[in-house]
Protein backbone atom coordinates (compact mmCIF):
# COMPACT_ATOMS: atom_id res chain seq x y z
CA UNK A 1 0.00 0.00 0.00
CA UNK A 2 2.48 2.60 1.10
CA UNK A 3 5.53 2.36 -0.88
CA UNK A 4 9.18 1.98 0.10
CA UNK A 5 10.58 4.91 1.51
CA UNK A 6 14.28 5.50 2.32
CA UNK A 7 15.26 4.79 5.86
CA UNK A 8 18.44 6.04 7.11
CA UNK A 9 19.82 5.01 10.74
CA UNK A 10 22.19 7.91 11.72
CA UNK A 11 24.84 6.28 14.33
CA UNK A 12 27.52 9.47 15.71
CA UNK A 13 28.13 7.51 19.15
CA UNK A 14 30.82 5.61 20.40
CA UNK A 15 30.09 1.96 21.75
CA UNK A 16 29.63 1.04 25.14
CA UNK A 17 29.90 4.39 26.52
CA UNK A 18 26.58 4.44 26.31
CA UNK A 19 23.85 2.19 25.41
CA UNK A 20 22.50 4.45 21.59
CA UNK A 21 24.94 2.28 19.42
CA UNK A 22 23.16 -1.21 20.78
CA UNK A 23 19.99 -0.17 20.61
CA UNK A 24 19.98 1.45 17.64
CA UNK A 25 21.58 -1.61 15.63
CA UNK A 26 18.05 -3.07 17.26
CA UNK A 27 16.00 -0.47 15.53
CA UNK A 28 17.90 -1.59 12.11
CA UNK A 29 17.51 -5.58 12.60
CA UNK A 30 13.35 -4.77 13.74
CA UNK A 31 13.40 -2.26 10.86
CA UNK A 32 14.58 -5.30 7.74
CA UNK A 33 11.50 -6.62 8.39
CA UNK A 34 9.52 -3.58 6.83
CA UNK A 35 11.02 -3.72 3.67
CA UNK A 36 11.93 -0.22 3.22
CA UNK A 37 15.32 0.67 1.16
CA UNK A 38 17.78 0.49 4.31
CA UNK A 39 21.01 2.50 4.92
CA UNK A 40 23.20 3.00 7.94
CA UNK A 41 25.34 6.37 8.58
CA UNK A 42 28.69 6.24 10.72
CA UNK A 43 29.61 9.56 11.41
CA UNK A 44 32.04 11.48 13.62
CA UNK A 45 32.53 8.85 16.71
CA UNK A 46 29.88 6.63 15.29
CA UNK A 47 32.71 5.07 13.48
CA UNK A 48 34.29 3.41 16.13
CA UNK A 49 31.79 1.25 16.40
CA UNK A 50 32.38 -0.57 13.60
CA UNK A 51 36.33 -1.77 14.48
CA UNK A 52 37.78 -5.01 14.80
CA UNK A 53 38.28 -6.84 17.75
CA UNK A 54 36.14 -5.77 20.52
CA UNK A 55 36.64 -7.70 23.60
CA UNK A 56 34.11 -7.01 26.19
CA UNK A 57 34.87 -9.46 28.38
CA UNK A 58 36.54 -7.12 31.05
CA UNK A 59 33.63 -4.48 31.27
CA UNK A 60 30.85 -7.18 31.47
CA UNK A 61 28.84 -6.10 28.93
CA UNK A 62 27.64 -8.43 25.84
CA UNK A 63 29.90 -7.34 22.87
CA UNK A 64 27.29 -6.83 19.83
CA UNK A 65 29.97 -6.25 17.43
CA UNK A 66 28.85 -9.50 15.58
CA UNK A 67 25.62 -8.14 14.83
CA UNK A 68 27.06 -5.71 12.30
CA UNK A 69 28.60 -8.64 10.36
CA UNK A 70 24.90 -10.26 10.24
CA UNK A 71 23.59 -7.11 8.85
CA UNK A 72 24.14 -8.49 5.21
CA UNK A 73 22.12 -11.21 5.75
CA UNK A 74 19.53 -8.79 6.54
CA UNK A 75 19.83 -7.32 3.25
CA UNK A 76 20.71 -4.27 5.19
CA UNK A 77 24.29 -3.50 2.67
CA UNK A 78 24.52 0.02 2.54
CA UNK A 79 26.89 1.00 5.20
CA UNK A 80 27.99 4.89 4.27
CA UNK A 81 31.23 5.69 6.69
CA UNK A 82 32.54 9.00 7.21
CA UNK A 83 36.21 9.51 5.80
CA UNK A 84 36.99 12.77 7.86
CA UNK A 85 35.65 10.69 11.01
CA UNK A 86 37.93 8.00 10.48
CA UNK A 87 41.45 10.18 9.85
CA UNK A 88 40.36 12.51 12.73
CA UNK A 89 40.32 9.28 14.46
CA UNK A 90 43.52 7.93 13.10
CA UNK A 91 41.33 4.51 11.67
CA UNK A 92 41.58 3.41 8.74
CA UNK A 93 39.00 1.22 6.85
CA UNK A 94 41.46 -1.76 7.91
CA UNK A 95 40.50 -0.93 11.64
CA UNK A 96 36.54 -1.87 10.69
CA UNK A 97 35.34 -5.07 10.37
CA UNK A 98 34.96 -6.33 6.75
CA UNK A 99 31.02 -6.04 6.44
CA UNK A 100 30.24 -7.93 3.34
CA UNK A 101 26.80 -9.24 2.17
CA UNK A 102 25.81 -11.66 -1.03
CA UNK A 103 24.37 -10.85 -3.82
CA UNK A 104 22.10 -13.37 -4.89
CA UNK A 105 21.57 -11.27 -8.41
CA UNK A 106 25.18 -12.78 -9.04
CA UNK A 107 25.65 -15.99 -7.90
CA UNK A 108 26.03 -14.83 -4.52
CA UNK A 109 28.81 -13.12 -5.04
CA UNK A 110 30.25 -12.07 -1.79
CA UNK A 111 30.73 -7.54 -2.04
CA UNK A 112 31.38 -4.89 0.51
CA UNK A 113 28.96 -3.33 2.17
CA UNK A 114 30.65 -0.44 3.63
CA UNK A 115 31.07 2.38 0.87
CA UNK A 116 33.84 5.09 2.27
CA UNK A 117 32.47 8.37 1.79
CA UNK A 118 33.78 12.25 1.86
CA UNK A 119 31.66 14.62 4.25
CA UNK A 120 30.79 15.92 0.76
CA UNK A 121 28.88 12.11 -0.79
CA UNK A 122 27.91 11.69 3.07
CA UNK A 123 25.88 15.23 2.82
CA UNK A 124 24.64 14.14 -0.91
CA UNK A 125 23.63 10.51 0.58
CA UNK A 126 21.54 11.91 3.51
CA UNK A 127 19.69 14.38 1.10
CA UNK A 128 18.80 11.21 -0.79
CA UNK A 129 17.10 9.70 1.97
CA UNK A 130 12.85 10.24 3.65
CA UNK A 131 13.33 9.26 7.05
CA UNK A 132 16.48 9.54 9.46
CA UNK A 133 16.43 8.04 12.72
CA UNK A 134 18.99 9.39 15.31
CA UNK A 135 19.63 7.70 18.69
CA UNK B 1 0.17 16.13 8.34
CA UNK B 2 0.67 13.26 10.16
CA UNK B 3 3.59 13.18 12.71
CA UNK B 4 5.58 10.60 14.24
CA UNK B 5 7.72 11.96 17.30
CA UNK B 6 10.36 10.17 18.57
CA UNK B 7 11.61 10.55 22.27
CA UNK B 8 14.81 8.79 23.42
CA UNK B 9 15.16 10.74 27.10
CA UNK B 10 13.31 10.63 30.43
CA UNK B 11 11.90 13.27 32.40
CA UNK B 12 13.58 15.50 33.82
CA UNK B 13 17.41 14.52 33.50
CA UNK B 14 17.68 16.11 29.48
CA UNK B 15 14.70 18.61 28.17
CA UNK B 16 13.73 16.61 25.19
CA UNK B 17 10.69 15.52 26.95
CA UNK B 18 9.61 18.81 27.54
CA UNK B 19 10.93 20.06 23.86
CA UNK B 20 9.15 17.38 22.32
CA UNK B 21 6.00 18.33 24.33
CA UNK B 22 5.47 21.67 23.32
CA UNK B 23 6.37 20.93 19.83
CA UNK B 24 3.69 17.85 19.87
CA UNK B 25 1.14 20.55 21.47
CA UNK B 26 2.06 23.21 18.70
CA UNK B 27 1.29 20.74 16.08
CA UNK B 28 -2.11 19.93 17.79
CA UNK B 29 -2.76 23.31 17.37
CA UNK B 30 -1.74 23.96 13.86
CA UNK B 31 -4.32 20.83 12.67
CA UNK B 32 -1.51 19.10 12.30
CA UNK B 33 -1.93 15.02 13.37
CA UNK B 34 0.07 12.90 15.80
CA UNK B 35 0.60 9.53 14.68
CA UNK B 36 2.63 8.44 17.59
CA UNK B 37 4.87 8.94 20.02
CA UNK B 38 7.42 6.61 20.73
CA UNK B 39 9.78 7.00 23.79
CA UNK B 40 12.84 5.15 23.19
CA UNK B 41 16.17 4.36 25.45
CA UNK B 42 15.31 6.16 28.51
CA UNK B 43 12.68 8.03 27.33
CA UNK B 44 10.55 5.10 28.77
CA UNK B 45 10.98 6.83 31.85
CA UNK B 46 8.24 9.33 30.49
CA UNK B 47 5.71 6.32 31.38
CA UNK B 48 6.41 5.91 34.85
CA UNK B 49 2.92 6.44 36.74
CA UNK B 50 4.99 6.90 40.09
CA UNK B 51 7.52 10.27 39.86
CA UNK B 52 6.17 12.42 42.58
CA UNK B 53 8.04 15.84 41.28
CA UNK B 54 8.19 18.91 43.58
CA UNK B 55 4.63 20.73 43.37
CA UNK B 56 6.07 23.81 41.65
CA UNK B 57 7.83 22.13 39.38
CA UNK B 58 5.72 20.62 36.14
CA UNK B 59 4.42 17.20 35.93
CA UNK B 60 6.22 15.88 32.98
CA UNK B 61 4.03 12.36 33.05
CA UNK B 62 0.91 13.67 33.85
CA UNK B 63 1.12 16.26 31.37
CA UNK B 64 1.63 13.26 28.66
CA UNK B 65 -1.39 11.34 29.59
CA UNK B 66 -3.28 14.50 29.71
CA UNK B 67 -2.43 15.12 25.95
CA UNK B 68 -3.16 11.48 24.90
CA UNK B 69 -6.28 11.04 26.47
CA UNK B 70 -7.37 15.42 24.97
CA UNK B 71 -5.97 14.55 21.33
CA UNK B 72 -6.41 10.55 21.62
CA UNK B 73 -2.99 10.17 20.63
CA UNK B 74 -0.95 6.57 20.58
CA UNK B 75 1.77 7.03 23.31
CA UNK B 76 3.65 3.78 23.02
CA UNK B 77 7.12 2.62 24.96
CA UNK B 78 9.41 0.22 23.39
CA UNK B 79 9.10 -2.95 24.84
CA UNK B 80 13.10 -4.16 24.83
CA UNK B 81 14.02 -0.63 26.28
CA UNK B 82 11.03 -0.75 28.84
CA UNK B 83 12.19 -4.00 30.17
CA UNK B 84 15.69 -2.99 30.65
CA UNK B 85 14.27 -0.19 32.64
CA UNK B 86 11.78 -1.58 34.43
CA UNK B 87 8.71 -0.12 33.03
CA UNK B 88 5.80 -2.66 33.24
CA UNK B 89 2.26 -2.65 32.62
CA UNK B 90 -0.03 -6.18 33.13
CA UNK B 91 1.27 -8.03 30.33
CA UNK B 92 4.69 -7.91 31.29
CA UNK B 93 4.06 -8.51 34.73
CA UNK B 94 3.04 -11.54 33.89
CA UNK B 95 4.64 -12.62 31.25
CA UNK B 96 7.93 -11.71 32.97
CA UNK B 97 7.14 -12.64 36.56
CA UNK B 98 7.11 -9.01 38.14
CA UNK B 99 4.78 -8.57 41.43
CA UNK B 100 3.68 -4.83 40.37
CA UNK B 101 3.19 -2.71 37.20
CA UNK B 102 4.40 0.85 36.99
CA UNK B 103 2.98 2.45 33.56
CA UNK B 104 0.85 5.36 33.75
CA UNK B 105 -2.30 6.03 31.93
CA UNK B 106 -2.55 7.19 28.28
CA UNK B 107 0.72 4.65 27.38
CA UNK B 108 1.25 1.65 25.82
CA UNK B 109 3.80 -0.97 25.79
CA UNK B 110 5.12 -2.24 22.06
CA UNK B 111 7.62 -3.24 19.96
CA UNK B 112 10.53 -1.54 17.89
CA UNK B 113 7.79 -2.03 14.61
CA UNK B 114 5.70 0.40 15.79
CA UNK B 115 8.42 3.26 15.45
CA UNK B 116 9.36 1.92 12.03
CA UNK B 117 5.47 1.97 10.84
CA UNK B 118 5.26 5.42 11.87
CA UNK B 119 8.35 6.66 9.76
CA UNK B 120 6.34 4.68 6.79
CA UNK B 121 3.06 5.76 7.51
CA UNK B 122 4.05 9.45 8.73
CA UNK B 123 4.94 12.66 6.83
CA UNK B 124 7.28 13.25 8.81
CA UNK B 125 9.57 11.67 11.67
CA UNK B 126 11.12 14.42 14.55
CA UNK B 127 13.81 12.74 17.52
CA UNK B 128 14.24 14.53 20.39
CA UNK B 129 17.15 13.38 22.32
CA UNK B 130 20.66 13.78 23.79
CA UNK C 1 14.39 18.99 -1.40
CA UNK C 2 15.67 20.73 1.43
CA UNK C 3 16.77 19.37 5.34
CA UNK C 4 15.96 20.81 8.12
CA UNK C 5 18.76 20.15 11.12
CA UNK C 6 18.22 20.66 14.74
CA UNK C 7 20.96 21.02 16.87
CA UNK C 8 20.74 21.06 20.50
CA UNK C 9 24.26 21.24 22.11
CA UNK C 10 26.12 24.16 22.55
CA UNK C 11 29.03 23.94 20.39
CA UNK C 12 31.36 24.56 23.31
CA UNK C 13 30.14 21.34 24.52
CA UNK C 14 30.02 18.52 21.16
CA UNK C 15 30.95 18.96 18.10
CA UNK C 16 27.05 18.63 16.69
CA UNK C 17 26.70 22.09 15.44
CA UNK C 18 30.15 21.26 13.84
CA UNK C 19 29.60 18.64 11.59
CA UNK C 20 25.72 19.31 11.45
CA UNK C 21 27.42 22.46 8.84
CA UNK C 22 29.56 20.18 7.14
CA UNK C 23 26.58 18.56 5.99
CA UNK C 24 24.24 21.07 5.33
CA UNK C 25 23.39 22.03 1.26
CA UNK C 26 22.40 24.69 -0.23
CA UNK C 27 18.57 25.52 0.60
CA UNK C 28 18.53 23.70 4.04
CA UNK C 29 17.56 25.27 7.07
CA UNK C 30 19.20 25.17 10.77
CA UNK C 31 17.74 25.17 14.07
CA UNK C 32 19.08 25.73 17.42
CA UNK C 33 16.88 24.37 20.25
CA UNK C 34 17.39 24.35 23.88
CA UNK C 35 21.44 24.42 24.58
CA UNK C 36 22.08 24.19 21.08
CA UNK C 37 21.22 28.15 21.26
CA UNK C 38 24.37 29.33 22.42
CA UNK C 39 25.63 28.45 18.88
CA UNK C 40 23.54 31.74 17.69
CA UNK C 41 25.40 34.12 19.54
CA UNK C 42 27.47 36.96 18.20
CA UNK C 43 31.33 37.94 18.86
CA UNK C 44 32.24 33.82 19.88
CA UNK C 45 34.39 31.41 18.60
CA UNK C 46 31.67 29.57 17.32
CA UNK C 47 30.10 32.29 15.40
CA UNK C 48 31.67 31.23 12.53
CA UNK C 49 30.23 27.78 12.03
CA UNK C 50 27.31 29.98 10.82
CA UNK C 51 28.20 31.41 8.12
CA UNK C 52 26.46 31.71 5.03
CA UNK C 53 23.82 29.38 6.64
CA UNK C 54 20.01 29.77 7.41
CA UNK C 55 19.59 29.39 10.96
CA UNK C 56 16.92 30.03 13.31
CA UNK C 57 16.68 29.67 16.90
CA UNK C 58 13.67 28.81 19.69
CA UNK C 59 13.22 31.78 21.20
CA UNK C 60 11.70 29.84 24.50
CA UNK C 61 15.19 28.24 25.20
CA UNK C 62 17.29 31.76 24.18
CA UNK C 63 14.59 33.45 27.06
CA UNK C 64 14.91 30.84 29.20
CA UNK C 65 19.06 31.14 29.29
CA UNK C 66 18.83 35.05 29.61
CA UNK C 67 20.19 35.76 26.12
CA UNK C 68 18.69 38.80 24.53
CA UNK C 69 18.14 39.06 20.91
CA UNK C 70 20.94 41.99 21.52
CA UNK C 71 23.27 38.90 21.88
CA UNK C 72 22.53 37.23 19.00
CA UNK C 73 24.19 37.06 15.03
CA UNK C 74 22.71 38.98 12.05
CA UNK C 75 19.96 36.96 10.50
CA UNK C 76 18.98 35.07 12.81
CA UNK C 77 15.28 33.98 12.70
CA UNK C 78 13.96 33.76 16.58
CA UNK C 79 10.82 31.71 16.25
CA UNK C 80 8.56 29.72 19.10
CA UNK C 81 7.05 26.10 18.48
CA UNK C 82 4.45 27.25 16.26
CA UNK C 83 7.30 28.31 13.89
CA UNK C 84 9.28 24.96 14.65
CA UNK C 85 6.07 22.87 13.44
CA UNK C 86 6.01 25.28 10.32
CA UNK C 87 9.92 24.38 9.61
CA UNK C 88 9.46 20.60 10.03
CA UNK C 89 6.03 21.11 7.36
CA UNK C 90 7.94 23.21 5.25
CA UNK C 91 11.27 21.09 4.87
CA UNK C 92 11.06 17.13 3.11
CA UNK C 93 12.65 15.55 6.00
CA UNK C 94 14.21 16.60 9.39
CA UNK C 95 17.67 15.57 10.83
CA UNK C 96 18.31 15.53 14.52
CA UNK C 97 21.75 15.89 15.68
CA UNK C 98 22.04 14.53 18.89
Amino acid sequence: MSETKKFMYVNRKAPYGTIYAWESLEVVLIGAAFEQDVSLAFLDDGVFQLTKGQNTAGIGMKNFSPTYAALGDYEVNKIYVDRDSLEERGLTLDDLQHLVWEDEDEDYAEKDSIRLVTRAEMADVLAEQDVLFNF
Amino acid sequence: MKLTIQINEGPYQHQSADTAYFFAKAALEKGHEIFRIFFYHDGVNNGTRLTTPPQDDRNIVNRWTELAQAHNIDMVLCVAAAQRRGLVDDGEAQRNGKDATNIAPGFRISGLGQLIEGGVQSDRLIVFGD
Amino acid sequence: MAMLHLVNKSPYDACNLNTASTIMKDGDQLLLIEDGVYGAMKNSKAASLLTGLKVAVLGPDLAARGITEDKLLEGIDVIDYGGFVDLVVANDKVQSWL
